[in-house]
């Protein structure tokens, strides 16, 4: 439990860094602009609050202009006539400048580069694992390859409670698959590749430890990645209203230690009956 | 088509029921719409009540209601899963489309804007009637759906699918927001025209006022981005109705079956055509209220808006730029990721117009002789309150970080705080602000205070902790927060948002018995009891039938106050010297 | 309260007037709003194209005889409401009721082959749930239709409205026609998109 709070969970994967760095810059930003803007905005009421002998000054209004002549030194300059004339309006415009130098700073130095990364490529690693985990009214399957490093073939017809994903078994592929149910078991500091899919309506697979996000959309393939780099139990969390029971539709992550996953590994292993059934998660519903 | 008929109008009494029920006068229609759209705040408003008692105390019986709800919805008076989410469907449904919408365009727009440009009513009053009166029907069957078998529609405001063609209740939804969208197409068809062609002499378009600028926008902005979603929602009727498969793909699940459609279809499609609307709507529901704020503080400072022209650009470019940013509501729906790069870029464009509105505003206050009068109250809160809300925009508009807070509370808080301490502040601010001239009294001020302080802090009391709860990776829309161990810990801020959510309840009781008690007992005012410049203030309180005695000619722009060289510090823009 | 409002005082100031009548600005306005309509469905249909692995050739599966009569009759009527048009302007109210009639009666033609297109997919046992194609099909071309179905209830309005002397002697009459055949004409460009999109690609 020690790992939420308040404020955003432990950071778990290669990239949460990076998501935190940004969060935490834009919220920095945001309230120096609040406390700017509300500290001049209550300059403002308080300097010019109405009180006996007070009249209101106005502008250089921009409905006038025409008796404002440019100074000869800047009169030469591209648009002086427009700009000069309206620079009291233009002032405004500065705040804005400040902001949009800022936004696109973030856009290119930030958002772009590291959206790129995480969203738009898979890292080349020399061993990543490869997984599939299949959403559905309301659980997660997650589906490991076997020791032939093969994913077995599914097919929705075959979709069954004793065989949830659908998995084929005439494929050689598909007997020695590992399939779990809202269990989703990774080694540490090594990538995970993973397809994300849905067998119904629309889900979204969330561990905000690993600060991944994604939907799985039904008809598409979506493959995400995550590099865990802390020891630990997570929670699988679906973001996307999915149904009555969106909110019981979770399940847990174990990040464990190469050694430790490959303990359990074996041991599911262990457990597949010859030719029969790859595996029976207890489903919830 | 309308000249002639007001020649009729003006000449025979008028019945009861032409004068107050189907009338075809701008304003009787304007209080129509407001009283309505009031109401059916105050329902969206309950339903969010019930659903916050599940947030902070889930599973536990709702008390006093509970026992009131069918055992389907609400087994021993303990909400359902499928009640919730109907419930939180139609709560959003509601407050957008059939609340904030039609208070903000149909009752301030229809009152104040024919008015605010000399005209006798709108361009087509009998098509305004018909806007008001497909609106009511539109509205009724929405809430009627609730006692449909299956309940009311649950698949969210939004009503994605395939979830949205699964479960019940959304045949009625989809109906019910046909009849809505053919009312505001009928609504800004006629705000356009009247505010294109029925503009007294002397109202140039630098003449008008911010208010009707931003109206005009709202009208284009509902006028193109309302005929796609028709345009979805047929497809999706078509889905659930003749079982199309526009939005389903093959080989899927239904409820444990084999989906017997062709397939074939896109689930994606219908997000991209909804946030098409949905988009530009977020702008209708923010740009007339932004122009009521503009209109109090030029009233209240005494002095013209700074920047009136920046002001109305920015409010064109916020008008075209909302058509292309609709996809940063779905960075990790499954689209392109590259996609998602050119709405990041044109999500932070359309967020320079937005600042430099807020700036002109904020620069407004400057070298004034600031009233703080109750409508002035709710414009400055609005400028704060607002300014929360679109600062927190900014990580979810970056696709980074919008990874990680996309679907959170944060989302929830960040609009909230946008539409309700925003939008509705503002526009309770207006109904202080014109109540004079709607009914020739003044609205009693402590009792307005109360109101003001009691909603303001109240307001940030739910949504602020939003904010903290989608920081710690809460999900939305869920049934139960604390079936998830990383929401247990912020779970306390659901307490306080449901307390500060009946506070705020309490806070509006005296403003509804001030409206109504000023109605009759209020205050006696004067034409133009807040001594302000534009043409509504230029005729009698409450305006007859026709509005103006005269047709007014204008003389100058919208905020001539303190002109130097004048005894008053107000120059109306109908006044000749 | 006397009613001083005189819009012809308004219409002349460019300065506060388009120098368009409400009538057809509404009409523009509304046809605008159409469009989006028709473009989100056209867009649809590209989305939904592309994305398919097997998409139908509207030869083979449609009848495309009919379609291209229909087109035919449906451009004959768009000619017809001009000629209507044209009459009301020189208020020759036989010439009028004539070519309005004929407009009523091509557009009542246009349905009737529909049906005959319709039926023989229905026979079949194929509707919008048969495949994507068809439910674009149905749902464009039913839309469509929709909106015809409307125009002749415009148009039988205006049939009507000129037999009666209070309408046909009113000023606003002739722009009642412009916005009806406006509106026409929106209905036939539709077509004109729709039957090389669905029928021809």
């Amino acid at each position: 439990m020690g790992q939420y709070g308040w404020s955003l969970p432990v950071a778990a994967s290669s990239y949460a860094g990076k998501i935190d760095f940004g969060i935490w810059l834009i919220h920095a930003a945001m309230l120096g602009i609040f406390v700017l803007w509300g500290a001049f905005f209550v300059y403002l009421l308080v300097k010019f609050r109405a009180r006996p002998g007070h009249r209101a000054e106005r502008e250089d209004h921009a409905d006038t202009p025409a008796h404002i002549s440019v100074p000869d030194s800047i009169s030469k300059f591209p648009f002086a006539q427009i700009l000069y004339k309206n620079k009291g309006e233009l002032k405004s415009l500065i705040p804005d400048m400040v902001i949009m130098t800022f936004e696109v700073a973030l856009i290119v130095f930030y958002a772009i580069p590291v959206w790129s990364s995480i969203k738009m490529s898979v890292p080349e690693t020399a061993d990543p694992i490869r997984l599939e985990i299949v959403s559905e009214q309301f659980g997660w399957s997650v589906h490991y390859a076997g020791p032939d490093g093969k994913l077995g073939k599914r097919k929705m017809p075959l979709v069954h409670f004793s065989n949830p994903i659908g998995l084929d078994l005439a494929d050689p592929a598909s007997a020695d698959d590992i399939v779990m149910g809202n269990e989703l078991r990774l080694p540490v500091d090594r990538t995970a590749v993973i397809d994300l899919l849905s067998k119904d309506v629309i889900h979204s697979f969330f561990v905000p430890e690993f600060r991944i996000k994604q939907d799985a959309v039904p008809g598409l393939s979506i493959p995400i990645w995550v590099t865990p780099t802390k020891v630990g139990k997570y929670e699988i969390t679906c973001a996307q209203l999915c149904g009555f029971a969106h909110s019981l539709m979770r399940g847990d992550v174990y990040v464990q230690t190469q050694e430790e996953f490959d303990a359990w590994y074996q041991s599911r292993l262990a457990q597949i009956p010859a030719a029969a059934t790859a595996s029976n998660p207890a489903e919830e519903f | 088509m309308s000249h002639d008929e007001h020649g009729q109008h003006a000449h025979h009494e008028l019945s009861f029921w032409e004068r107050y029920v189907f009338s075809v006068d701008h304003k009787v229609i304007g209080l129509q719409y407001l009283i309505t759209s009031f109401i059916f705040l105050l329902v969206g408003f309950a339903l969010m009540g019930l659903m916050r008692w599940q947030l902070a105390w889930p599973g536990t019986p709702i008390p006093f209601f509970g026992a009131l709800f069918p055992s389907d919805l609400a087994p021993n008076g303990v909400m359902s899963g499928e009640f919730y989410n109907s419930l939180g469907a139609m709560h959003g449904t509601i407050m957008v489309f059939l609340g904030v919408v039609p208070l903000a365009v149909g009752a301030y727009g229809n009152y104040v804007l024919p008015l605010q440009i000399g005209a006798p009513d709108m361009a087509f009053p009998r098509m305004n009637m018909m806007s008001y009166w497909t609106y009511l029907p539109g509205g009724i069957l929405m809430l009627a759906s609730f006692l449909m078998p299956g309940g009311a529609a649950q698949s969210g405001w939004t009503s994605y699918p395939p979830l949205s063609i699964i479960n019940p209740g959304q045949t009625v939804w989809l109906l019910s927001m046909v009849i809505l969208i053919t009312s505001s197409l009928l609504g800004a068809i006629n705000f356009l025209v009247t505010t294109i062609n029925m503009r007294a002499p002397g109202m140039s378009l630098w003449r008008m006022p911010i208010f009707v600028w931003a109206q005009f926008v709202s009208s284009v902005l509902l006028l193109l981005a309302f005929p796609p979603l028709e345009a979805a929602s047929i497809l999706q009727l078509m889905d659930r109705v003749f079982h199309t498969s526009f939005y389903m793909p093959k080989d899927i699940l239904i409820l444990g079956q084999a989906y017997a459609g062709s397939g074939g279809g896109q689930p994606l499609l219908w997000q991209h055509l909804f946030w098409f609307l949905a988009h530009p709507e977020v702008y209708v529901l923010v740009l007339p209220p932004m122009g009521i704020v503009a209109e109090i503080i030029a009233n209240n400072t005494r002095k013209p808006l700074h920047g009136y022209k920046t002001m109305v650009f920015s409010m064109i470019a916020i008008g075209v730029m909302s058509f292309m940013v609709w996809a940063h509501h779905m960075f990790i729906s499954g689209m392109s990721a590259s996609l998602s790069n050119f709405f990041l870029v044109t999500t932070m464009i359309i967020s320079v117009p937005s600042v430099a509105l807020m700036t002109c505003l904020v620069f407004s206050l400057k070298g004034g002789s600031i009233r703080f009068n109750l409508p002035m109250l709710y414009a400055l809160a609005f400028i704060p309150l607002f300014a929360i809300g679109g600062l927190t925009g900014l990580p979810l508009g970056l696709t980074v970080t919008d990874i990680y807070l996309h679907d959170t509370y944060y989302v929830i808080g960040h609009f909230h705080f946008v539409v309700v301490s925003g939008s509705i502040i503002a526009l309770m601010g207006g109904t202080y602000y014109w109540f004079p001239k709607w009914y020739g009294r003044k609205m009693n001020d402590t009792l307005g205070h109360i109101h003001f302080w009691g909603s303001v802090i109240t307001m940030c009391g739910i949504f602020a902790p939003m904010l903290f709860m989608g920081m710690g990776g809460a999900s939305r829309r869920l049934y139960d927060p604390t079936a998830q161990l990383h929401n247990l810990p912020v779970q306390g801020w659901n307490v306080v948002a449901t307390y500060s959510a009946y506070a705020l309840a309490l806070f509006q009781i005296p403003f509804i018995y001030n409206f109504f008690n000023s109605m009759w007992r209020g205050e006696k005012t004067v034409e133009n009891p807040w001594q302000a410049t534009t043409l509504e203030w230029a005729c009698p309180s409450p305006p007859p039938h026709g509005n103006f005695e005269k047709t007014p000619t204008v003389y100058r722009g919208p905020y001539e106050y303190s002109v130097p060289g004048r005894k008053d510090d107000f120059w109306m823009q109908s006044d000749k010297n | 309260m006397s009613q001083t409002y005189d819009p012809a005082a308004i219409m002349n100031n460019p300065d506060t007037h388009s120098g368009v009548t409400n009538a057809k600005l509404g009409v523009w306005l509304f046809l605008a709003s159409e469009i989006m309509l028709f473009a989100t469905l056209f867009t649809s249909y590209i989305v939904l194209r592309m994305a398919s692995t097997s998409w139908p050739w509207g030869w083979d599966v449609l009848n495309v005889p009919l379609a291209t009569v229909n087109t035919v009759v449906l451009i004959g009527s768009s000619m017809t409401i001009v000629m209507a048009y044209a009459r009301a302007y020189d208020k020759d109210k036989g010439g009028f009721q004539k070519w309005m009639a004929a407009t009523i009666l091509l557009s009542l033609a246009f349905l009737v082959i529909k049906g005959f297109e319709y039926g023989p997919k229905f026979a079949a046992g194929i509707g919008p749930h048969t495949s994507v194609f068809y439910a674009i099909y149905f749902t464009m071309t039913g839309l469509h239709a929709i909106h015809i179905v409307g125009g002749i209830a415009v148009n039988a309005g205006l049939l009507y409205m000129s037999t009666v002397d209070g309408h046909w002697k009113n000023p606003l009459f002739l722009g009642r026609v412009e916005g009806a055949g406006l509106y026409w004409h929106f209905v036939d460009i539709v077509w004109i998109f729709l039957f090389p999109a669905l029928y021809l690609l």
